[in-house]
């Protein structure tokens, strides 16, 4: 599936256009969140996993959890719906086949306005798996909408999971259910808002240098 | 209402606005004087003898021995920890968010910043993940001049970790030589890439520059003079009694321990498992290079000391090894729609574009002026789609979750920093112990702000 449509080049719309190219518009060659997938087989031990996967949770719960499955530039990414997370993710670290011990990392992205075709679930929860005994990595994601953004925390599973999981609460709001004490972790406790969203301004005044006034970095002219 | 108090010889007055139960008042002839007697806090809060002795304090975040802006909370019964909580986030500077807003090679500059003790794994990670994402491969020479800085940075960040070890345990001599050292390494680290810290020298697709002439006589150099300092540092520290038995038994965290809490690099290994990122997943070459993974088998602050020390000797071979094998080469990607900054030269203000390729797009042509504008203002487009890279930092796995929307902006850059979560491990290795170990415990997870923070 090809991405969605983007007008204008230089990243200019409306007034201020002095390129000409204003009227331009193509069609992204896939988005970051284009909503393709991969076929199997999925090649090496992309497969072993899948069906140890599939072996441990049932081939009915694997269908209902993993809608689809993305191998991209030697990395596996199983997209998940929330309500099985909890059942993939102990199948993950406690089957023998499996036995991804480590959680390395868990973190947010907020697809909005990527250039991908439009998807009400911008917010992706992301968790890294590390399986220490076969030497293999895994990605899981999940996405949700900005409306309700819960999702299952995996902190009984892997304790590591904790200050990850505030952290993506603290910056895309992203909240965690079950989790022992969901506080933000980075920003102060009465700040306003989730700072790493994209709808969240960076901020920042212009600066005077030799006599011309550069904008701040979110006002320059971006090129798309 | 009218009392006498043995604390207040004059009449109280029944004024409501005045009736304060510890501050009592009198008319004198200079008008209505106030005697503050204090809070009885036994009366208010009812005295429960198990709660008497129960202290909570908070240790930071200026406190010079948290390693930085970090604040403990901690609960205290006497001198023993009841409860440690690690309060993080003053260090925030919103580098992940800042990184959305420039180009692909301006990131390095941020990443950099993160972990400032070393600088050189965070660029190599993200150029790594970059590299990944665009598909391309780097000049060999460019990933073995990667490879000597990263270990020479490893040394520095150890002999920091182990200075401020020293310091915070007493041992003031070994912060001194400790520093003493690292400036060795910084002296090398500054002639190679220009800044002691902060470097910006390994940028996508190479580095922004080759080694200076005569650097590699100093490397040289230096690796004899180091293993003697090494030497030293033992002849200092290890077999002292106090260092001992101040680190012995201290901080426990096994490998079931380590690996619920996510914790990795030389506390993961002090554990007894041999867990290195440049052995079980090698990048940049590092199956083609000879060392050991140096383990303890006491999962405590002492194991972590002497696995530190270990790897700093181990890290001298590799850099050894990585200066035999410098072949002359080029040390960025032949594409030039990626290769930034294109030719750089040391002229008399300074580093900055040589001036024979300033010559070439000011005089001779249009084209490459065009080139070079396209790709200084807007920089190169990165393919969609999305990576992880991890390397081995001092500190433990440092993963780059990399996520381009295609553009000439990284759309989602995060940073898996080792110290942020091996931190969350200071309860687990310090509850239940004495306040002093507390400092001892987190001195031995080594963790640095700026990277827990970013």
């Amino acid at each position: 599936m090809t991405g969605a449509f983007r007008t204008g080049s230089f990243g200019v719309s409306g007034t201020g256009d002095t390129s000409g190219f204003g009227g331009l518009v193509r069609v992204e060659p896939g988005g970051a969140v284009a909503l393709h997938s991969t076929e199997r087989p999925y090649g090496g031990w992309f497969d072993e996993v899948t069906d140890a996967l599939i072996e441990a949770v049932g081939q009915a719960t694997y269908d209902a959890a993993v809608p689809r499955v993305l191998v991209d530039r030697g990395e596996i990414t199983y997209f998940v719906e929330r309500e099985h997370l909890l059942v993939l993710v102990q199948a993950l670290r406690d089957d023998d086949a499996l036995r991804f011990e480590l959680c390395s990392s868990v973190s947010g992205v907020d697809y909005l306005d990527s250039g991908g075709p439009v998807d009400a679930r911008r917010l992706h929860v992301l968790y890294h798996l590390t399986s220490m005994t076969y030497r293999r990595r895994i990605r899981l994601e999940v996405a949700v909408t900005v409306e309700d953004p819960r999702v299952p925390s995996v902190t009984r599973v892997y304790p590591t999971a904790d200050w990850h999981e505030r952290e993506a609460f603290d910056m895309f709001g992203v909240v965690f259910d079950g989790h022992p004490a969901l506080t933000r972790i980075l920003m102060p406790d009465d700040w306003d808002g989730h700072p790493q969203r994209k709808d969240y301004p960076l901020g920042g005044v212009p600066v005077e240098y030799h006599g011309a006034t550069i904008p701040p970095p979110d006002e320059r002219r971006s090129y798309r | 209402m009218t009392t006498t108090d043995p604390r207040n010889s004059g009449p109280r007055t029944s004024d409501p606005r005045t009736s304060d139960p510890y501050a009592g008042s009198r008319e004198t002839t200079e008008g209505r004087v106030y005697t503050v007697t204090g809070g009885d806090w036994d009366l208010t809060f009812g005295s429960d003898p198990l709660a008497e002795e129960r202290l909570v304090i908070n240790m930071g975040p200026q406190h010079p021995s948290t390693h930085g802006v970090l604040r403990l909370v901690l609960d205290l019964e006497g001198e023993t920890v009841t409860k440690a909580r690690v309060v993080i986030g003053y260090l925030h500077t919103g580098i992940e968010k800042n990184i959305e807003y420039r180009n692909w090679t301006q990131g390095t500059t941020f990443v950099t910043r993160m972990d400032y003790l070393a600088p050189l794994f965070n660029e190599t990670a993200y150029c790594l993940a970059v590299e990944r994402l665009l598909g391309v491969e780097v000049p060999e020479r460019a990933t073995t001049i990667r490879v000597l800085v990263m270990e020479l940075n490893r040394i520095a960040s150890h002999l920091v970790g182990l200075a401020t070890f020293g310091m915070e345990m007493g041992a003031l001599t070994g912060m001194t030589n400790g520093f003493r050292e690292r400036e060795l390494v910084l002296d090398l680290l500054e002639e190679i890439t220009g800044l002691r810290m902060n470097h910006a020298y390994v940028r996508p697709g190479g580095l922004a520059q080759d080694l200076p002439e005569g650097v590699e006589a100093k490397i040289r150099e230096f690796l004899t003079v180091m293993p003697e300092r090494v030497t030293g540092f033992h002849r200092l520290l290890t077999g002292q009694p106090i260092w001992q038995r101040r680190l012995r038994d201290i901080g426990y965290l096994d490998v079931t321990g380590c690996l619920a809490l996510g914790v990795t690099g030389p506390i993961l290994r002090s554990a007894g498992l041999p867990w290195d990122l440049r052995k079980v997943e090698p990048y940049c070459g590092y199956e083609t290079y000879d060392f050991e993974v140096p383990t303890a088998d006491t999962s405590d602050a002492w194991g972590r000391y002497l696995v530190r020390m270990a790897e700093i000797t181990e890290s001298l071979k590799i850099v050894e090894q990585a200066l035999d094998r410098l072949r002359p080469g080029p040390v960025m990607i032949e594409d030039k729609k990626i290769a930034w900054p294109a030719q750089l030269s040391l002229g008399a203000d300074g580093m900055g574009q040589s001036l024979d390729h300033v010559k070439h797009i000011m005089g001779q042509s249009m084209e490459a002026l065009i080139h070079h504008f396209k790709l200084v203002t807007e920089g190169f487009r990165v393919p969609a789609g999305q990576v992880y890279q991890a390397i081995e930092s001092p500190r433990g796995e440092l993963g780059f979750h990399v996520v381009s929307d295609g553009g000439t902006r990284p759309f989602r850059v995060h940073v898996r920093d080792p110290s942020f979560v091996n931190l969350q491990a200071t309860a687990a290795m310090s509850e239940g112990g004495m306040i002093a170990d507390v400092i001892a415990a987190i001195a031995s997870i080594d963790p640095v702000m700026g990277g827990v923070d970013r």
